[in-house]
């Protein structure tokens, strides 16, 4: 079961390979002129760095789970 | 009996997503990418609840050097205040101890590809932890998307504390502290290898999706902390020993972030994130957000969910001394719940007489933490005189709050 998952994951990269490595790029469907909003600072995912790697840190050292949302500092808090 | 950690393999779930990355970094270029702005922030944080106090001081000063490179540098302080459930129960003192952190960020852009580049050292009496990391992203369909990979070592070393000088009269008893020559010092090693994708869905909406696989090799438990085992010949029923973890450990992580640009001026934002590892701890974060700018003002605010299994080595309570080889009654592995609500506002004014300066903003930001335990209890409530005992006094919960005040300027 798990070497047929692990067959399919590389068929599906190697799908996904040529399709971007193709000779005629996909066209964008977002236009550039067309992402005014998406360029307003409140789209943003991470507006105040300092705050998030802030935040991110008080999570991580209360909980067991980590990673898969960026860096937190370091540090053991563990006291 | 050994309880043995089961290793996953990053590789089977990695080495397909890393492929697809390369292949894209290939993919033609057609715009330049940008850097990012330049700014400095200063945050002064103060953190409260569950018997500690923590208060904190940071800067972040990005510049761009050139066309192609933005350098960033950034330094934290924290004073930690107090002594939290863990030190009580042991019967130590509350104690105060200062953190400090450095850390140095690269960011080299040519032409669609941005490489990032980064060295940390974060200091504490009893922990030291270098890290150096190295990160590649490429953007492609005419900005659409933008493929990320990135790479982190840390290499960390742990030492244990112990008081030489205790003067019970005051606040803060331990007068003078040592490391203890006992414990000597434990090293800890960390790879992170993390795979990313961010994409434009329409107009108003952008995806972000990230996956992170961690390994840890070394000494993995805490100093202080104890595990607890019945002692039924003692009034209160328990003793403690030592805590006693798996050398290693591994973990993915697979975030997703979602953020909508509503009918009107304003943002909503949804965050999930999958967590296990080999210690067979599985977590959920669910996350939304809102954003309402207003005149010169922007506000925002947050609910977050918290859930997490308890590690295959954790009991609040072991039935004897030896029951396992590995044994932990740290509260981090435990099960657990949390709800984490927030509130943020932010003023943008123009600072006069300054023309180098073309915006700044003024933020404060307040989260309020509540920590539901579902098999950590409170030992500092047991009382033998009235029949609690150990294992059948109240579950721990407590309550925190954090509150942030930070200033940036962008020039």
């Amino acid at each position: 079961m798990r070497s047929a998952r692990s067959v399919l994951g590389w068929l599906i990269a190697l799908l996904l390979c040529v399709q971007l490595c193709a000779c005629s790029p996909i066209q964008p469907w977002v236009k550039p002129y067309e992402r005014e909003r998406l360029a307003d600072p409140i789209m943003s995912f991470d507006p105040n760095p300092i705050s998030s790697a802030y935040m991110d840190h008080v999570f991580e050292v209360r909980a067991a789970s980590r990673g898969g949302e960026g860096a937190a500092g370091g540090g053991c808090g563990c006291n | 009996m050994q309880l043995r950690a089961r290793h996953s393999q990053p590789g089977r779930l990695l080495a397909p997503a890393i492929l697809a990355a390369a292949c894209a970094l290939y993919s033609p270029a057609s715009r330049t990418d940008v850097l990012p702005e330049d700014r400095a922030d200063a945050l002064a944080s103060h953190y409260s609840g569950g018997g500690q106090d923590i208060n904190g001081l940071s800067f972040l000063v990005r510049k761009k050097a050139g066309d192609h490179v933005s350098l960033s540098y950034s330094h934290l302080e924290d004073i930690v205040s107090g002594a939290s459930i863990d030190v009580r129960t042991s019967g130590a003192s509350p104690y105060r101890e200062k953190r400090s952190q450095d850390g140095l960020n690269a960011e080299i852009l040519y032409g669609k590809t941005t490489y990032t580049l980064g060295v940390t050292h974060s200091y504490e009496p009893d922990y030291r932890s270098n890290t150096a990391n190295f990160g590649i992203s490429q953007s492609m369909f005419g900005d659409l998307t933008t493929i990320s990979m990135s790479y982190r070592r840390t290499w960390n070393n742990v030492f244990k504390m112990v008081c030489l000088v205790d003067d019970k009269d005051l606040n803060y008893p331990c007068v003078e502290k040592v490391r203890d020559p006992a414990f000597g010092e434990k090293d800890m090693d960390e790879r992170s290898y993390g795979v990313g994708l961010s994409q434009i869905l329409t107009r108003n909406s952008v995806l972000s999706a990230n996956l992170e696989v961690i390994t840890d090799q070394g000494w993995l438990s805490n100093p202080y902390r104890s595990m607890m085992y019945a002692e039924p010949g003692t009034g209160a029923g328990f003793a403690l020993g030592p805590e006693v973890d798996p050398n290693t450990r591994t973990s993915n992580a697979l975030g997703l972030a979602y953020k909508y640009y509503l009918p009107w001026r304003a943002a909503l934002e949804a965050q999930y994130r999958y967590f296990t590892d080999t210690w067979h701890i599985r977590a959920h974060t669910a996350e939304l957000g809102y954003t309402q700018p207003w005149r010169h003002w922007t506000f925002d605010g947050s609910f977050r969910f918290y859930t997490q299994t308890h590690a295959d080595f954790y009991s609040d309570l072991f039935s004897s001394a030896n029951e396992f080889n590995f044994m932990s009654r740290n509260r981090e592995l435990s099960s657990f719940t949390s709800y984490t609500i927030g509130a943020g506002a932010s003023y943008d004014f123009q600072i006069p007489h300054a023309p180098w300066i073309t915006k700044s903003s003024a933020n404060f930001r307040v989260d309020h933490f509540l920590i539901d335990y579902k098999d950590f209890r409170d030992a500092l409530l047991i009382d033998p005189a009235k029949g609690v005992v150990a294992g059948s006094e109240p579950l721990y919960n407590v309550q925190l709050n954090v509150l942030q005040l930070f200033l940036s300027i962008y020039y």
